[in-house]
């Protein structure tokens, strides 16, 4: 009995589950195509006359593509330098028989837990110091050093994986270490490549005290930050505010939708392996 | 030497900080420059209201963690039979979890206003009672902001479980079945066990988030209230540091804050010493 009132219970209590979840997302696109008179007589509904107006005002009245540009040219750029960093380093981890290699994939699995927070006041005062605050440079510099403890350790585990015989036939046909990293390592870790560059990318574009603290020049906004701004100033006008929330959304959406399933692995491969 | 470029950031980013912000805590920032002042800080953060709020607040938090990890549990097991649609849900559990802090926030900031969509939606079926006032209140700020935090963390809990659950050999649910176990029996005897090193693994995770990465849905949606209600250490150590001019004291809580999370990771690495002894 109890097995067949579990089995009628199931699809409607994961239904209600999946209404909750996408309830805010489809109010956040539905707004964003209503007008603000008809969004205040229709909060719900799908709006009568869809309209892009919204996005207009919400691209034009603010530095919105400035921002998204900010934060396109952060994230790429900190991605992709934490990966070259991150992958010399777990290549020597886990191939080149470093000594206290031990040491420093443990330290890599505590400093992952860190609070940035923590980081960012004498961080700041460095920055002042070093006249880096308000750049571009300042903010990759602190991304790559939070990106790379993660990184370090996914491609330290990956990279252990590769058999060891695959290297020293290549260093027998006389390819420098250098060499081999390239070209058997890499090409043979690739979805752990594109499993890190989704979770660094989604955390990079996601991240918002970093930004606030070290990008307060309006013009170097990112879209996040951006977005706070662009909150107060059209906190009465809720369409628009909803249609800055989509500009800023539809990039992930969009990987999300075409690439599920390296999301769900990308960000649980480090609790897998951390177990 | 290939690991020197990522020891290099990492002392910039990790070291350096770390030891300036004891050294920080020990002074006081007038007009430029720094003096020492020892103990001054600490003391001046233990009598603070505010700073007791703070890691009060954060320490509410955590009784998110319970939730998440038993919902999470119960959503994994009933996507582990893969009915039909699992990967609809699978898909719409975990959206909210990919989506940025700030947009939640902000999409929450509306939704739960007094005359905004769900006390209306409330009213409208009936359940006028409960349409609070889910943000502008003392009393429920802290419930509405750990309501949210459920709703975006759950989806990684329910994916993470469900990975797991997936990797265990079937023979075990054939077994239990064989013994006439019903649907819950079996679950409770074959999934749960097969879980524990996942949940010791996700709650240790889970306390060190609500500890220090929810300062996204305070900055958005409260900031820190009303009167001060949803304060959490991050946010108070950001004022301090940056609004109020007081880097001195903002250092002494984050050192604080640094010591808290210390404690749970020292507590997740002598568990996972023990299991695998």
């Amino acid at each position: 009995m109890k097995s067949r009132l579990a089995g009628i219970l199931k699809q409607p209590v994961l239904w209600i589950v999946t209404l909750l979840a996408l309830f805010p997302i489809y109010f956040m696109i539905v707004t964003s195509l209503k007008t603000q008179d008809s969004y205040a007589v229709n909060h719900f509904g799908l709006p009568a006359h869809p309209t892009f107006t919204n996005f207009t005002t919400a691209l034009g009245g603010s530095h919105f593509f400035v921002w998204f540009g900010n934060s396109v040219l952060l994230t790429v750029c900190s991605v992709i330098v934490s990966c070259v960093i991150a992958t010399l380093a777990a290549f020597a981890l886990a191939k080149l028989n470093v000594p206290g290699a031990g040491f420093w994939y443990n330290l890599m699995t505590i400093l992952m837990v860190i609070p940035p927070v923590v980081m960012v006041i004498p961080l700041f005062q460095f920055m002042v110091n070093i006249g880096l605050v308000n750049t571009y440079q300042g903010v990759i510099l602190i991304y790559t050093g939070l990106l790379l403890p993660f990184s370090i350790f996914l491609l330290t585990n990956f990279f252990r994986e590769v058999p060891d015989s695959l290297l020293e036939a290549s260093s027998i046909d006389g390819a420098s270490t250098f060499k081999s990293l390239v070209k058997i390592i890499i090409p043979l870790s690739t979805p752990a490549f594109v499993t890190l560059v989704i979770v660094n990318a989604l955390w990079v574009w996601n991240e918002l005290l970093i930004s606030v603290v070290f990008l307060q020049d309006d013009m170097m906004k990112t879209l996040m930050v951006g977005l706070t701004v662009f909150q107060s100033r059209y906190t009465l006008n809720i369409p628009a505010t909803m249609a800055g929330l989509v500009i800023a959304t539809i990039p992930i959406l969009v990987l999300y939708i075409g690439g599920q399933k390296f999301f769900i692995e990308g960000l649980t491969a480090g609790a897998n392996k951390g177990e | 030497m290939f690991l020197l470029p990522a020891i290099l950031v990492l002392a910039i980013v990790f070291l350096y900080p770390i030891i300036e912000i004891v050294r920080y805590s020990f002074s006081a920032y007038q007009m430029g420059s720094w003096t020492f002042v020892g103990l001054q800080n600490y003391r001046i953060m233990f009598n603070d209201s505010i700073f007791l709020r703070a890691f009060r607040d954060n320490f509410e938090l955590l009784l998110v963690v319970p939730v998440l990890t038993v919902l999470g549990i119960f959503l994994a097991i009933l996507l582990y039979e893969r009915g039909r649609f699992w990967r609809t849900h699978r898909f719409a559990v975990f959206l909210p979890y990919i989506l940025a802090i700030p947009v939640v926030g902000v999409i929450f900031g509306y939704l739960f206003q007094l005359n905004g969509v769900i006390n209306e939606g409330l009213r409208a079926v009936g359940l006028g009672a409960l349409a609070i006032d889910w943000l502008g209140s003392p009393k429920h700020s802290m419930t509405t902001l750990m309501l949210v935090i459920l709703w975006k963390e759950l989806g990684f809990a329910v994916v993470l479980f469900l990975a797991r659950l997936l990797s265990v050999p079937t023979e075990l649910y054939e077994a239990a079945r064989l013994d006439g176990a019903g649907w819950w029996r079996m679950h409770w005897h074959v999934s749960v066990p097969q879980l524990k090193s996942v949940i010791r693994f996700y709650i240790v995770l889970e306390m060190i988030t609500m500890m220090s990465w929810v300062f996204g849905y305070v900055y958005v949606m409260t900031s820190g209230g009303p009167a001060n209600s949803t304060m959490v250490a991050e946010l108070y150590i950001y004022q301090t540091a940056f609004q109020f001019n007081n880097p001195g004291l903002a250092s002494a809580v984050g050192v604080a804050l640094l010591l808290v999370s210390g404690v749970f990771v020292t507590v997740q690495f002598l568990m996972n010493r023990g299991e695998s002894r």
